[in-house]
């Protein structure tokens, strides 16, 4: 499991307290309103948001104080997900080289991994050259590609019309296999459907995960606004 | 740690190459006691000459963005873009284009004599400042312009909808946010021109202070005297700097001037009046330029080839030079460190950096070189202006996901920084070209007779009447200049997707 022991996490002049436990392997829901601390909760966790007290601990091993790249974690963002003077092939390929030439090794990978997201043959294109749906599976596939225990998901297919985005959430979940899920959604209808727990971020505070089922039932006190109830 | 050296090096190289020849004019010019009346006389005209060509320019430049601002007509992006290359064009070329129109046998003397009004005498204080006006008409009208395109057309409508006057209720707020700006940084410009002078001054009325030094090292071989001059050009470029830099908003270079706000005031035969004199004044200098230049191409003399030899060599080595030292700069606050150059100006540089040199070697040995080296420096403030937001946008964009991956060092630059800065870095390399192809300035205190560059070379050529040839040398300054900074910032843009 994912530990954040008393962390605090700073961008800016905004403050993120987060004391909790996000159990492995499962699909973890980030709810909250705007300005709360929902992608500062993830980009503290990815390393880019620095961590000003507490420790992160994975699996009995310390990793706040890595690098970005050296931590267990896999990112897609909520947009500039992907390079657009590079072509679909080597946006994917710097999941495992820093060649801009990729061997055939790699790039017979990266054509397996294109097809399991359901990209076949379009790796010589540009994303300029792709739809919105397209380029979010390229933004997949070197997620999936660099194969890190956890997958952090902020919001990336939040440009996507409904169906489209549903979709990509239910091919992003089949294809994470046993990965940590740990995605921010506005959208309790989509932590229903696919989370197991959900973390409530509110005013800067990120509670403990709660299953999703009793979150939504009878969400904290001041959640109802948020959802609209009162 | 490595990746870390880099730009401080960088920084160093630049502050050092600044702060040097600066020591240097220092420690030799001593006190200011050391002025003469004649160099006094040097520093008043150099301020008052910058004070109305920076007047001028902006009280003539605001009908002229006013009408540009409200008028749409065929023709109006192609007369703006114009607008921006007398930064880009040659000084010594404008020069001999408006002695071809305002001078002794120019067009304007040939119009005025047979109507029995006097001669239009172009040499001294107004030639000075006509030329300057030439020069900054266009950057105080694509300044100002900038200013009323910034007003919301919103806003204007709900005016005219209330009646209301448009001028002390918009034009006014938005003229008194950004004139004084304008003004402050073509008084600095101003300040710091040397070739203008050069060639339309002299004399005791109109010997500006970078003049003065010129003459100086030329005539009275007086080094001490120069350096002394120098500090004055010094103090002078700071103070106006200083002053430019809190007064100036707003980006010179910028693009984005073709929207036309729709309004419903102003008469359209004046707005018509005023940008085709506008346009007249700017273009009638160089297109008598085409017409002179084209018969003097066939008969250059040899030693025209091989200054512009000398000429291109230099501008690609600048390109190369202040890429290499722009982009780790761009990065850091390196462009603190690099705005020291643009308040020294090359000739207080170039003073400083012949009075380094003399106890060791013939600084004329060294003339291309140091000609090189200066305007490295000179370009170096405007490149990093045109290179930060690109690369601070594409730090926006793409840092985390390069964190993400890994990419830091070369590897950040090679896959993301230098793809995504591929069109400033085009348009910076072609404007640094043709700055270094076009410089009038440090050369002159270097070279010896027939070592020169093309400016040099032609100016020369200007000097022993040998109009026909100076025309012909104009002409291809121009087009290799224009030619340069096309080719560069062409190569930016080729397959420079999305």
């Amino acid at each position: 499991m994912l530990r954040l022991d008393d962390a605090a996490f700073r961008q800016g002049a905004f403050d993120l307290a987060a004391d909790l436990e996000i159990t492995a392997g499962k699909v973890t829901a980030v709810i909250g309103p705007s300005g709360a601390g929902k992608s500062t909760l993830l980009h503290g966790i990815a390393g880019f948001v620095p961590q000003t007290g507490g420790r992160m601990v994975w699996q009995g091993d310390e990793v706040h104080r890595l690098p970005p790249d050296r931590r267990p974690v896999s990112m897609l963002f909520q947009d500039n997900n992907l390079f657009p003077h590079l072509s679909v092939m080597q946006n994917v390929a710097l999941a495992l080289t820093h060649r801009l030439r990729p061997s055939a090794e790699v790039q017979a990978r990266v054509e397996q991994m294109l097809q399991n997201v359901g990209l076949s043959g379009l790796s010589a294109r540009k994303p300029a050259g792709l739809s919105g749906g397209q380029q979010s599976r390229v933004a997949l596939a070197r997620a999936l590609l660099q194969d890190r225990p956890i997958m952090l998901m902020d919001e990336p297919f939040s440009a996507l019309g409904p169906g489209l985005k549903a979709e990509m959430l239910d091919l992003s979940l089949g294809l994470a296999g046993e990965r940590t899920v740990v995605m921010v959604t506005h959208d309790p209808q989509d932590a229903a459907r696919i989370a197991e727990y959900v973390i409530g971020v509110v005013s800067g505070q990120a509670d403990p995960p709660v299953e999703t089922a009793r979150f939504l039932r009878c969400p904290p006190e001041h959640f109802q606004t948020y959802f609209g109830r009162s | 740690m490595a990746q870390r050296a880099v730009p401080v090096i960088a920084a160093l190289i630049v502050a050092g190459l600044v702060i040097g020849p600066v020591t240097a004019v220092v420690w030799r010019g001593g006190g200011v006691s050391a002025l003469s009346p004649a160099d006094l006389s040097a520093l008043r005209f150099t301020i008052w000459q910058a004070l109305w060509s920076a007047g001028l320019s902006v009280v003539l430049a605001v009908p002229v963005a006013r009408a540009l601002a409200r008028r749409s007509f065929l023709g109006r992006s192609a007369l703006i873009s114009i607008m921006g290359a007398p930064f880009i064009l040659p000084v010594i070329v404008a020069i001999l284009g408006l002695l071809a129109v305002f001078g002794g046998n120019g067009i304007v003397n040939v119009i005025l004599a047979p109507l029995g009004l006097p001669r239009l005498d172009i040499y001294g204080a107004h030639g000075v400042i006509l030329a300057h006006v030439f020069f900054n008409l266009p950057l105080a009208v694509r300044l100002i312009l900038q200013g009323w395109l910034s007003i919301p057309s919103e806003r204007f409508r709900v005016a005219a909808s209330l009646g209301a006057p448009l001028f002390w209720l918009l034009e006014w707020p938005m003229l008194r946010r950004v004139v004084p700006g304008a003004f402050a940084v073509i008084f600095v410009i101003c300040i710091g021109s040397f070739a203008v002078a050069l060639t339309l001054g002299g004399g005791p009325r109109a010997t500006t202070v970078e003049l003065a030094i010129y003459q100086a090292f030329k005539f009275d071989f007086d080094l001490g005297k120069a350096a002394s001059l120098a500090v004055v050009q010094l103090a002078l470029g700071l103070g106006a700097g200083a002053i430019a830099l809190l007064l100036a908003r707003g980006d010179f270079l910028g693009a984005g001037l073709d929207r036309v706000v729709q309004r419903w005031d102003g008469s359209r035969i004046i707005d018509g009046a005023w940008i085709g004199s506008a346009a007249a004044f700017l273009l009638a200098p160089l297109i008598a330029i085409l017409i002179a230049g084209v018969p003097g191409l066939l008969d250059l003399p040899d030693s025209i080839w091989r200054a512009t030899l000398r000429s291109v060599f230099i501008a690609v080595c600048a390109v190369m030079l202040t890429m290499a030292l722009a982009l780790p700069l761009a990065t850091r606050a390196g462009e603190a460190a690099s705005l020291l150059g643009i308040s020294v100006s090359g000739l207080v540089l170039g003073t400083g950096l012949f009075l380094i040199l003399q106890p060791f070697v013939r600084p004329s040995s060294l003339a291309l070189p140091v000609t090189l080296l200066v305007n490295v420096l000179m370009s170096l403030p405007f490149v990093l202006r045109i290179l930060r937001p690109g690369i601070d946008d594409a730090r926006a964009d793409f840092g985390r996901l390069g964190q993400s991956l890994g990419l830091r060092g070369v590897a950040l630059w090679r896959i993301v920084y230098l793809p995504r800065l591929r069109r400033p870095m085009g348009f910076a390399a072609g404007l640094t070209a043709a700055l270094a192809m076009g410089d009038l300035g440090v050369i002159t205190l270097f070279s010896r007779p027939g070592e020169g560059t093309l400016p040099l070379a032609m100016y020369q050529l200007m000097g022993a009447y040998q109009m026909e040839a100076a025309y012909g040398a104009a002409l291809l300054l121009v087009t290799l200049s224009l030619g340069l900074f096309w080719v560069f910032d062409k190569g930016g843009r080729l397959n420079a997707q999305a």
